[in-house]
């Protein structure tokens, strides 16, 4: 079960806001670059989350460049999940990818600081502070397969190949 | 029933017949990574411990974000990535050849192949019928490791363009006009194709803007079917053995049409920070608004047929005193070429600034940063917040020729009223 409380970015939140071409030197020292993370969305982000937050989203959430550092920095900063109503696809894939859980469900109720829970396999978010629920769909067989193996990296160490 | 061009191309890929959502893991036939999303590649293939990669002639790696390198940092990028090339025998596009996208087109990609590139733009490749898609660094390594991806086959959208364009108006205004009709994520997950008459008419890099600007609609690809220009483009190429026509099927199933009149099509800009916030220039929200820098190149727009448009519209003028001009050709042989025809001494003798084949100002990274409130207008194909290094620019979009008359006014122009 994830825990954590809700940090709102609203729509079009790009590769651009969360991992910015002018921080391009530092895509090969992630733990710094990370120190960076969303931080042209908001900038006080990075400096104040705490580990297991959300990062909620609106629509196309992670639009732009195949940057496989946005997510990864995004989970290197110890967030727990990103939310959002909708994913530009190079994204999505990249998370899962990297391990870090995306879900698509509808956001519009969720307000800064509640706190939120959810259950990956159940498909289930929680919002506490509200005390309501919403169910997400699950992901591909594959990607699920990707994601439980904690990224394709070690999916493919494991399996030595991919399949559908 | 018959099959989009998608749902061909990917069935060869995965050797059986495939339809749209249907998911696969296909062949590729040739990858690419850049310097930005190279290293990290680099890093995963080794964490996967494998050292002979799959298919080294047909895997490029590019130095084109940062190239030349303006930090210590980056350096030690290009020459990590450097040595992977030399020892796995992967190709490498070094500091100055140009825009992997550009070049791709130049050397590597063949129509019905289907290339994954760590670059989002890789989508660009879809102009002469090949499925061509960008995905991040881990998907693309493994990719370059095994020789495949997994792949869900997407719908697709359909384009149908008809008409002949105004002088003036480009293929650059007709892909802005599409993606302020449908929006940054109004073909998310799909596949764009576009067809009819004008397409027809248009030549490989002219649809290679369509191609590039499919994933600034949220597309996973964006294509073309490989007809007679596609065979003159790879003549001149010198791979003329390499084409092969192919289409969709006349009775393939499609999710939506859209019709455009491409005669309808005026010069368009897109607004700062969305690229589907559009504008015909002829709109009052286009009058006065002064421009600091101008920048033509990018794997959208530095070809040899935009610079000789818009050096067309430079000859013998000078730009702006309150304006600067960037031209970065795409590749070197467009360099080459620029050079060759004296578009270079037309930019220098109007008062431009010459860059290194790349993606120049494109990213951020160098070669025309803003400053706190500029504003630019730009040929490349995404003006997101803090794109151009500085979250407090604003980034305008617009084709090769508006671009020229900007440069020219010092603020946003028609450039219908500077053709020659
Ligand atoms: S020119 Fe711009 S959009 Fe094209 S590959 Fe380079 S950075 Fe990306």
């Amino acid at each position: 079960m994830l825990t954590g409380k809700a940090w709102l970015f609203g729509d079009d939140i790009s590769t651009d806001h969360i991992a910015p071409g002018r921080l391009f030197h530092l895509r090969s020292n992630l733990p710094e670059l990370a120190k960076h993370v969303l931080e042209d969305a908001r900038p006080e982000f990075a400096g104040q989350m705490e580990k297991g937050d959300f990062v909620v989203g609106g629509r196309n959430f992670g639009l732009g460049s195949s940057r496989e550092h946005a997510p990864t920095i995004i989970k290197l900063a110890g967030v727990s999940a990103v939310v959002a109503k909708s994913f530009a696809r190079i994204f999505f894939r990249n998370a899962i990818n990297v391990g870090l859980p995306a879900i698509i469900c509808d956001t519009d109720r969720i307000k800064e600081g509640d706190r939120l829970e959810v259950d990956l396999e159940k498909g289930v978010l929680r919002n506490v502070t509200q005390g309501y629920e919403e169910s997400f769909p699950p992901l591909p067989p594959v990607m699920t397969a990707i994601l439980n193996e904690g990224g394709l990296v070690p999916y493919v160490q494991k399996h030595g190949d991919l399949a559908v | 029933m018959g099959q989009t061009l998608v749902e061909k191309i990917l069935s060869a890929h995965a050797g059986r017949p495939l339809r749209a959502g249907d998911m696969a893991v296909c062949e590729v036939d040739v990858c690419l990574t850049q310097d930005g999303t190279g290293p990290l590649a680099v890093r995963q293939i080794e964490k996967l411990g494998i050292e002979k990669v799959k298919n080294p002639e047909r895997t490029v790696l590019f130095l084109d974000h940062a190239a030349p390198s303006p930090r210590r940092e980056l350096s030690n990028d290009h020459m990590l990535l450097r040595q992977f090339a030399a020892r796995t025998g992967c190709r490498l596009s070094d500091v100055g050849d140009g825009v992997c996208h550009q070049v791709i087109m130049e050397k590597y990609l063949n129509p019905g192949e289907l290339l994954i590139g760590a670059d989002s733009h890789t989508c660009t490749g879809g102009a002469i019928g090949a499925f061509a898609t960008g995905m991040g660094s881990t998907d693309v390594a493994v990719g370059i490791a095994l020789g495949k991806t997994w792949l869900r086959v997407p719908e697709t959208f359909k384009f149908v363009i008809e008409g002949e364009l105004q002088p003036g108006v480009y293929s650059k205004d007709i892909i802005l006009h599409i993606i302020g009709m449908i929006g940054a994520d109004g073909a998310t997950y799909k596949a764009m194709e576009f067809c009819g008459g004008t397409i027809e008419k248009m030549s490989v890099p002219e649809r290679m803007v369509l191609a590039n600007m499919a994933v600034e609609a949220g597309a996973k690809c964006g294509l073309i079917a490989s007809d007679e220009q596609t065979r003159k483009f790879l003549a001149a190429a010198g791979r003329g053995d390499k084409y092969r026509p192919l289409a969709a099927d006349a009775d393939a199933v499609y999710e939506r049409v859209y019709e455009i009149d491409a005669a309808a099509v005026t010069p368009t800009v897109s607004f700062p920070h969305t690229v589907d916030n559009t504008r015909s220039i002829e709109d009052a929200d286009c009058r006065d608004v002064k421009i600091d820098q101008v920048f033509i190149g990018t794997c959208t727009n530095g070809r040899i047929e935009d610079l000789r448009i818009a050096a067309g519209i430079l000859k013998g003028k000078k730009v702006h005193p309150g304006t600067r001009l960037l031209v970065t050709p795409a590749s070197r042989q467009v360099y080459g070429q620029a050079l060759a025809e004296g578009l270079l001494a037309i930019f220098n003798d109007a008062g431009a600034a010459i860059n290194t084949p790349g993606c120049g100002a494109c990213v951020g990274v160098h070669q025309g940063i803003l400053g706190d409130g500029e504003r630019c207008l730009a040929t490349q194909n995404r003006n997101f917040q803090g794109r151009m290094g500085n979250v407090n620019g604003f980034i305008y979009l617009g084709s090769p020729a508006t671009a020229a008359a900007t440069a020219l006014a010092g603020r946003l122009a028609d450039p219908r009223e500077y053709l020659g």
